[in-house]
C-alpha cells in the first residue's frame, strides 16, 4: 500500500501543472485524441443538420449513414493493425469484391448444385462461412509473401489490389450476379434488417451495464494492487455519459420505423392493428460494426498478439530480440484483413442484393482514411481501433453531408481530401506540442 | 545450427568449471569474417570484460549467445551441457539475458510492456494482465531507480537513465544466470554510471555471469576479473585484469597484439 503514497502525490503534480478544462479531462484519463474526434463528429452531425435547415439529423439519415459507414469501419479496425505493425494493405476493395461475388455465387448457383438447395438450413450461414474462408486465404497467402518471403506489402497488396480484381471478374463471367438468400439480404440492412425496438433497448442497457462493470471492476483491480484511480467524480462523470450516449443513441434509432409493409407484417405476428409503426432500431450492419469493434479491441489490448502487434511497430527489433514470432504475428493480421473484408462484403453484397464487378472499388482509399483520420501513424506502433472507427464515421459523414446538402461528388471528394490533410497536420501538430507538455 | 561436435573439450569441466564455453564460433556476412574461430568463456560470478575497437565483432559474438545471430559454425555450452540456441526464445530459456547498446525497447509501449515483452502475464484465459505486470514493474523498479514513477507512459517519454532502468530491470527480472550488457553505460550521465557499475558489482556477488562489452577500458579494469580482447573478428588474448596493464590491454585493442609481443615503439605510438 507503500506504493499509493508515492505514487498519487507525482500523479496530482503532474494534473495541477496543466489548467482549466484540460486538467479536468486528464483526470479522467479519457485519450484526448478519441475526445477530439467525437467532438469533430458532433460539429460536422450539427453543422450539416444547421446548413439543411434542420432535417439532416433525423433517424432515416442515420441509420443510412450507419450503414455507409460500417463496410468502411469494419475493415478499418483491421487496416489499423496493419498499419501499426508499419505495413499497408491496398488490396482490399477487391478482397471485397470477390468474397462477395464468392457469396452470390453460392447462393446463386454453387450451393444448388453442391445439392444444398434453397430451401437448406442455414444456407446463408453456410455460405458466410465459406466466403471468410476464401478471405482469409486471400489474406494469408498476401501475409505470407510480406512477412516470410520478405517483398514490401506496398507491391504485394498492389499486386493483389490489381490480380484480385481481374479473378472477380472471371468468376462472374462478366456479368452481375443475383439471386441472394433472403436472410443474407439482412446484413445490408435494408427492408427488414434491423434487430427492432425491443432488441436495440436491451442492446442499449446491456451495454449500459458492462460499462458500468468495465469500470468498477478496473477501479477495484488498480485499488487491490494500491495503484493510483482515478477520483470518485470523474469515473461517475464517466460513467453517466457514457451511459447517457449510448441510451441516447438507443433511443433516437428507435425513432427510425420499419417500412409500413414490414411493420404490417410484424404487426400481423404481435396482434397489433395494421398501419401501427414499429421501431426498427440499430440496423444489422452497425450491429456487426459494434460486434467486430469490440473483439478488435480485445485482440489489440488484451491479447500476445495484440502486443506484438503494437511492440513490433514501435520497434521490429526489440519484438524480435524480445523472442517474438514477428512473421507469424504479421501474417495474422492479413489473415485478420481478408475476414473483415469478407464481413464487409457481405454488408456491401446485402445491401445491394447484387455482386455487381465493381462491388467494393476504392475501398482501400476510405479505409486507409479512416484508420489515418483515426489518429493512425504510418511511422508505426501508434493507432487505436475505435478511433478508426470513428474516423470513419467522420469521412463518411462529411461525405453523406455534402451530398445531403446538394454537393456533388467531385465537390465531397475535394473536401474528403483536405479533411484527411487537416487531419494529419492537427494530430501532428498536436503530437510535437505533447511531447513536450503531455506526453 | 552446425554443432560441431568436439570429442574432449581442453577445458574438460563438467560442473564447476564455466557456466558458458562458446567453441570456435564463426559468423561470416558475405565473406567477411564478423566472428573468426573464436572460443570465449565465462564463470559464474565472474564479470568477463569484452572490448575491441569498432567492428571487432564483439557484438557479433555476443549476439550469437544471446539467440540473435546463428553462427555459421562453432559449439555453445551452459554448463558442459552442448546447446542449440536458434533464436532469443531459446536463450532466455537458458537464463541467458541481453542488455544492448541500443537497449531494443518498443517506444510507444510503457514499463510494464517493455519489461514483459514476450512473457506477458496472462489470467487464466490468457488475457494479458496489465495490473500483474504493473505490479512487478513496481517492485523491481523500486529496486533499481526507487524515484520511477512513469509507469503508463510510453518509454519514449522517459530519460535516457529511466530507459536504461527499463532495460536492465527486464534483465534481471526473470532471474538471470548469464547476463550480457552490450556498453551498458555508454548513454548515460556520471551517476547513472556509477548506479550501474554498483548493480553490476551486486548482481556478480548473487553470483551472475557477466559478460561486459565495452569501449570504456577503466569500466572494464574496475569491473572484471578477465578481460578478452578482439581484433578484425579474432580473440587476440584473454588475460587476467591483474597480470595486465591498461597500456598493454590498448596496445591489443589498437594493434591487435598479445602483451607479449607489443614492442617500446609500439607502447610509444599507443601513449602517442
Amino acid at each position: 500500500m507503500g506504493n499509493v503514497a508515492e505514487a498519487t502525490p507525482g500523479q496530482e503534480l503532474q494534473v495541477a501543472q496543466r489548467s482549466g478544462w484540460r486538467s479536468l479531462l486528464a483526470q479522467t484519463e479519457i485519450d484526448p485524441r478519441l475526445f477530439g474526434m467525437v467532438a469533430a463528429l458532433g460539429i460536422i452531425l450539427v453543422g450539416f443538420h444547421v446548413i439543411s435547415g434542420g432535417t439532416f439529423l433525423r433517424p432515416a439519415n442515420m441509420v443510412t449513414l450507419g450503414i455507409q459507414a460500417s463496410g468502411i469501419a469494419v475493415i478499418a479496425t483491421g487496416m489499423v493493425l496493419v498499419i501499426v505493425s508499419r505495413n499497408i494493405d491496398l488490396s482490399v476493395g477487391s478482397l471485397v469484391g470477390i468474397v462477395a461475388m464468392v457469396y452470390a455465387e453460392l447462393m446463386a448457383n454453387w450451393l444448388t448444385a453442391l445439392g444444398i438447395g434453397v430451401d437448406f438450413p442455414f444456407r446463408w450461414a453456410i455460405a458466410l462461412a465459406i466466403g471468410i474462408g476464401v478471405g482469409a486465404a486471400f489474406g494469408a497467402l498476401q501475409g505470407f509473401i510480406i512477412a516470410y518471403i520478405g517483398v514490401p506489402s506496398f507491391v504485394v497488396t498492389l499486386g493483389g489490389l490489381l490480380s484480385i480484381r481481374g479473378l472477380v471478374w472471371y468468376l462472374s463471367e462478366g456479368a452481375a450476379v443475383t439471386g441472394l438468400d433472403p436472410t443474407f439480404e439482412l446484413f445490408g440492412g435494408g427492408g427488414s434488417g434491423s434487430i427492432g425496438g425491443t432488441l436495440t433497448w436491451a442492446v442499449g442497457i446491456v451495454g449500459s451495464l458492462a460499462v458500468v462493470g468495465l469500470l468498477f471492476q478496473n477501479r477495484r483491480r488498480r485499488r487491490q494492487f494500491g495503484f493510483p484511480v482515478r477520483p470518485m467524480w470523474a469515473e461517475v462523470v464517466l460513467g453517466v455519459f457514457a451511459c447517457a450516449a449510448i441510451l441516447g443513441i438507443s433511443a433516437f434509432m428507435n425513432q427510425s420505423f420499419f417500412a409500413q409493409r414490414i411493420a404490417d407484417q410484424i404487426n400481423a405476428q404481435t396482434g397489433a392493428p395494421a398501419g401501427t409503426p414499429v421501431s426498427a432500431g440499430f440496423p444489422y450492419p452497425v450491429m456487426i460494426l459494434v460486434a467486430v469493434t469490440l473483439v478488435m479491441t480485445w485482440l489489440a489490448t488484451r491479447r500476445r498478439f495484440g502486443r506484438y502487434v503494437y511492440a513490433y511497430g514501435g520497434n521490429p527489433d526489440a519484438a524480435s530480440l524480445a523472442g517474438i514470432n514477428t512473421r507469424m504475428t504479421i501474417l495474422k493480421t492479413y489473415v485478420i484483413m481478408g475476414i473483415l473484408c469478407a464481413i464487409s462484403a457481405a454488408i456491401a453484397v446485402g445491401r445491394l442484393n447484387v455482386a455487381t464487378l465493381d462491388i467494393g472499388q476504392s475501398y482501400e482509399l476510405y479505409v486507409i482514411a479512416a484508420a489515418v483520420v483515426g489518429g493512425t501513424s504510418f511511422a508505426g506502433g501508434i493507432g487505436t481501433i475505435p478511433g478508426a472507427v470513428l474516423g470513419a464515421f467522420v469521412m463518411q459523414s462529411l461525405a453523406y453531408g455534402l451530398a445531403y446538402i446538394g454537393i456533388d461528388s467531385p465537390g465531397q471528394n475535394v473536401a474528403a481530401g483536405v479533411v484527411l490533410i487537416l487531419a494529419v497536420a492537427l494530430d501532428a501538430w498536436t503530437r510535437r506540442r505533447g511531447t513536450r507538455t503531455t506526453r | 545450427m552446425t554443432t560441431t561436435a568436439e570429442t574432449s573439450s581442453p577445458m574438460g569441466s563438467v560442473s564447476a568449471g564455466p557456466i558458458v564455453e562458446m567453441r570456435n564460433i564463426r559468423v561470416s556476412f558475405g565473406g567477411v569474417h564478423a566472428v573468426d574461430d573464436v572460443s570465449i568463456d565465462l564463470r559464474p560470478g565472474e564479470v568477463v570484460g569484452l572490448v575491441g575497437g569498432n567492428g571487432a565483432g564483439k557484438s557479433t559474438l555476443m549476439k550469437v549467445l544471446s539467440g540473435a545471430q546463428r553462427p555459421d559454425s562453432g559449439e555453445i555450452r551452459i554448463n558442459g551441457e552442448p546447446v542449440a540456441i536458434m533464436n532469443p526464445r531459446d536463450a532466455k530459456k537458458y537464463g541467458i539475458e541481453t542488455i544492448y547498446q541500443t537497449l531494443a525497447l518498443a517506444d510507444n509501449l510503457d514499463a510494464p510492456g517493455n519489461l514483459f515483452l514476450g512473457r506477458e502475464l496472462t489470467t487464466s484465459i490468457g488475457q494479458i494482465n496489465d495490473s500483474a505486470m504493473e505490479d512487478q514493474t513496481r517492485k523491481v523498479m523500486g529496486r533499481l531507480n526507487p524515484n520511477f514513477k512513469a509507469f503508463k507512459k510510453p518509454v519514449v517519454s522517459l530519460s535516457g537513465g529511466q530507459r536504461q532502468a527499463v532495460a536492465i530491470a527486464r534483465a534481471i527480472y526473470f532471474n538471470a544466470r548469464i547476463l550480457i550488457m552490450d556498453e551498458p553505460t555508454a548513454a548515460l550521465g556520471p551517476g547513472e554510471t556509477a548506479q550501474v557499475r554498483n548493480l553490476i558489482k551486486q548482481l556478480k556477488a548473487e553470483g551472475i555471469a557477466i559478460f561486459l562489452v565495452s569501449h570504456d577500458i577503466h569500466d572494464v579494469f574496475d569491473l572484471s576479473e578477465r578481460i578478452s580482447v578482439m581484433y578484425h573478428g579474432r580473440i587476440v588474448d584473454t588475460v587476467n585484469k591483474s597480470d595486465v596493464t591498461t597500456d598493454e590491454v590498448l596496445g591489443m585493442i589498437i594493434l591487435g597484439k598479445a602483451p607479449g609481443k607489443l614492442t617500446e615503439k609500439d607502447i610509444a605510438d599507443i601513449k602517442g
